[in-house]
């Protein structure tokens, strides 16, 4: 039996109402408890200062593989997981071919078993090849181990075929993720639609483009009483939606990506590519609302929308390089910087969207502290600061946002299933 | 002739940039000077017909990965007025068609030891992408509906050679504002230079947004016609939109052709100019491209002499 003391940290754990100094004992891979005894261990991490939370689970990010090595591998997508403190990842299908069948899911969880850096649970597509036409094959795939059914970058634009999505995992007690966008209204937009893309001449992407969908979603989710999880939003009137929507007990939730609370769209006037990400860096007013909608509760989730695309791919003109940005590494950083630093929201407001609440939408035993719990546990310095640079950083790619820029806030120490791992 | 005219025998103090990219980044005194520029070359040149050898021994390359004619013409004919060589690399032809990046693409031909890369591209911030990774000078010829900065010059060198100040005069780009580079470019100039703007067109293609850089936005064409000093008619375009944003072009012309009724309504010295290249019937009826009021062929010649400046400045700046 091995076990490890964590001392003396400032223990944040929303599923047990935890929020006080005190010490994390685990033995082997399971936590004992949260409490104020120092019994010796065989490893003893001195938290002082630093805050000890359940280990961060991320709802959704890309690893690539099959298909896409050149961007990211299930190696080095979940290093870099660990390095920016996840213990758990929700794995996308936009993969090629795309994970819609069992066999699919189990390469990626073999994956994950040799890459032993942290858990990995598979998100499968919703329609068979993520074409958009016909339902995957979802009991099959429940079986295999998916936990989630979306097709992810490319939102679910039939209407009936969100409509039979939502009435069958409903079988399963599975969420539906999607992405709300209305492509006839963004078309070949490579950014949020306003006077920045009027000025630089950039085909837009009108936020309408994203709450009209989202109208849709939210009243089909509430007709057929499946579960949806709109995965990434970043306009004000997503967030007052889902707000009312809350309100009549629909069973939606929401999620963030970092750079839709961090950056606005006046960022694109360097025409770097790695601005080009969708949704789209959006303008003052709706990073304004999507804060409140943190605050308040209306936005459940951050999480990192983890998208690694090669340089080669990137090193291109704004218009014709893909969409997306790394964002597993630095999201503790923009979390502290953008949102703990100018006091829109406290660490114990936060760690909850990165924990127990994508726990739960999952339905997975994760992002808690309880007794008896997998030993997960993120140690974050709040007050680190750190410059970003890609040639340091886990990841295959380097399409971050933040390069060369100091954040403020990161993983300490990484403790995955009884392990310490970073 | 081969002798630097007297006007030109230093550059002006103000310039001091390598690249010709946008107006919206340049003063108001960098642009009165590549206008000051472009005006001594056209008088020094008999009109840009005569050459000159102050940029003999520098190569231009127009690398034009968008359908061009009248702006590689005149970017090439500027650089041999100047006396330097110019070459042409198109992209049909070339690496770029068989998957090549457009920064490989380009340095490749910088490493050929070249001074000028002219760029003309659909993508906006090309020229900017270009500018950043190499180390040659690069002038923007246009970057998809982003910016096309000679042709904004030249179009205010035409006004100027007809009015002597841009300042007070009141100037309507009238068209599809939306997509169009020229449109941007001649909005920075003009206001920097104290001119009133208005964009005029259909609501689809002319956003209310434009106001808020102190534009004056217009769907009537006919309400704002006698307040005008000069009519810039730009091209309808029909690329890349998938649901039109206008019902008909007879519709198009019927509210916004320039034809003669409506010049009737228009003050009696106004100017119209068109960067072209024009549909006759849509923006404007043949009586008035052809007409006394026309300066359409005017903006051509002065496109030489614009070209000439921007070619001749950023060459003479020590980096």
């Amino acid at each position: 039996m091995s076990s490890i003391l964590i001392k003396n940290g400032h223990v944040i754990d929303a599923s047990q109402a935890v929020d006080q100094i005190g010490n994390v004992r685990i033995e082997d891979d399971k936590i004992v408890s949260v409490s104020a005894s120092d019994e010796p261990a065989d490893t003893v991490i001195d938290a002082t200062g630093k805050i000890v939370s359940p280990g961060l689970v991320d709802l959704h990010a890309q690893l690539r593989e099959p298909g896409w090595e050149e961007d990211e591998t299930v190696q080095s997508g979940t290093a870099a997981a660990v390095a920016g403190g996840f213990t758990t990842i929700a794995c996308t299908p936009d993969t090629d071919p795309p994970i819609d069948t069992p066999a699919a899911v189990q390469f990626v969880q073999q994956r994950a078993r040799r890459a032993d850096n942290c858990n990995v649970v598979v998100i499968a597509c919703a329609s068979k090849g993520r074409a958009g036409e016909e339902l995957s094959e979802i009991g099959a795939l429940v079986e295999a181990g998916a936990v989630a059914f979306g097709d992810i970058s490319n939102p679910i634009s039939n209407p009936e075929l969100l409509r039979r999505a939502l009435e069958y995992t409903q079988m399963f007690d599975k969420p539906v993720f999607n992405r709300p966008e209305m492509i006839q209204l963004s078309r070949d937009g490579v950014m949020h639609d306003g006077l920045t893309s009027l000025i630089l001449g950039l085909a837009p992407i009108p936020a309408e483009a994203e709450d009209v969908m989202a109208a849709r979603d939210i009243r089909l989710c509430e007709a057929t009483g499946g579960r949806l999880h709109l995965t990434s939003i970043s306009c004000s009137g997503t967030v007052e939606m889902l707000r009312r929507a809350k309100l009549r007990d629909v069973k939606v939730t929401a999620g963030i990506c970092p750079q839709n609370f961090s950056l606005t769209d006046e960022t694109l006037r360097s025409f770097d590519s790695n601005c080009k990400v969708n949704p789209p860096l959006r303008s003052a007013d709706h990073i304004e609302a999507c804060v409140e909608g943190l605050k308040d509760g209306t936005i459940d989730v951050i999480s990192s929308g983890h998208a690694p695309r090669a340089s080669e791919k990137k090193m291109r003109e704004l218009t014709h390089a893909p969409f997306g940005v790394i964002s597993l590494e630095t999201l503790l950083g923009v979390v502290g910087t953008y949102l703990v630093s100018p006091g829109k929201l406290t660490w114990a407001e936060i760690l909850p969207k990165l924990t127990i609440n994508p726990a739960n939408i999952l339905g997975i035993n994760k992002g808690t502290l309880a007794a008896g719990a997998d030993a997960d546990v993120t140690i974050i310095d709040p007050d680190l600061q750190w410059k970003v640079d890609p040639s340091q950083m886990q990841s295959n790619s380097s399409n971050t946002l933040f390069t060369g820029q100091t954040l403020q806030g990161k993983a300490a120490h990484v403790i995955v299933g009884g392990r310490v791992k970073f | 002739m081969s002798k630097l005219p007297p006007a030109l025998e230093q550059l002006p103090s103000v310039w001091k940039r390598r690249h010709l990219l946008d107006l919206e980044s340049l003063s108001a005194e960098e642009i009165t000077a590549i206008l000051d520029t472009a005006q001594a070359f056209k008088d020094a040149t008999n009109d840009c017909r005569d050459k000159l050898s102050v940029l003999s021994g520098k190569t231009s390359v127009n690398l034009f990965i968008e359908n061009s004619t009248r702006t590689r013409t005149s970017f090439a004919l500027a650089a041999r007025r100047l006396g330097a060589d110019n070459i042409e690399f198109s992209a049909s032809s070339s690496s770029l068609s068989k998957g090549e990046t457009l920064i490989d693409t380009a340095k490749t031909i910088e490493a050929m030891q070249i001074d000028t890369l002219v760029c003309r591209h659909s993508a906006p911030g090309a020229a900017q992408m270009l500018a950043k990774n190499l180390d040659c000078c690069v002038i923007n010829a246009g970057d998809g509906p982003h910016e096309h900065p000679t042709q904004g010059l030249l179009d205010m060198l035409t006004i100027r050679q007809h009015r002597g100040n841009i300042a007070g005069l009141t100037v309507a780009l009238v068209g599809d504002i939306a997509h169009s580079r020229t449109a941007r470019s001649n909005i920075w100039g003009l206001k920097k230079l104290g001119a009133h703007v208005i964009v005029c067109g259909p609501s689809t293609l002319v956003s209310r947004q434009w106001e808020a850089l102190g534009v004056e936005v217009a769907h009537n064409l006919d309400d704002i016609l006698p307040r005008c000093d000069v009519l810039n008619l730009l091209r309808i375009q029909f690329e890349r939109q998938y649901t039109r944003p206008f019902p008909s072009i007879r519709e198009y012309a019927l509210l916004y052709a320039m034809n003669r009724q409506r010049m009737e309504r228009a003050k009696e010295d106004i100017l119209i100019m068109a960067p072209g290249p024009i549909n006759r019937g849509v923006e404007v009826t043949p009586d008035v491209a052809d007409g006394s009021h026309s300066v359409i062929l005017h903006q051509v010649t002065n496109g030489l002499a614009v070209r000439m400046a921007a070619l001749w400045l950023v060459n003479n700046v020590t980096a």
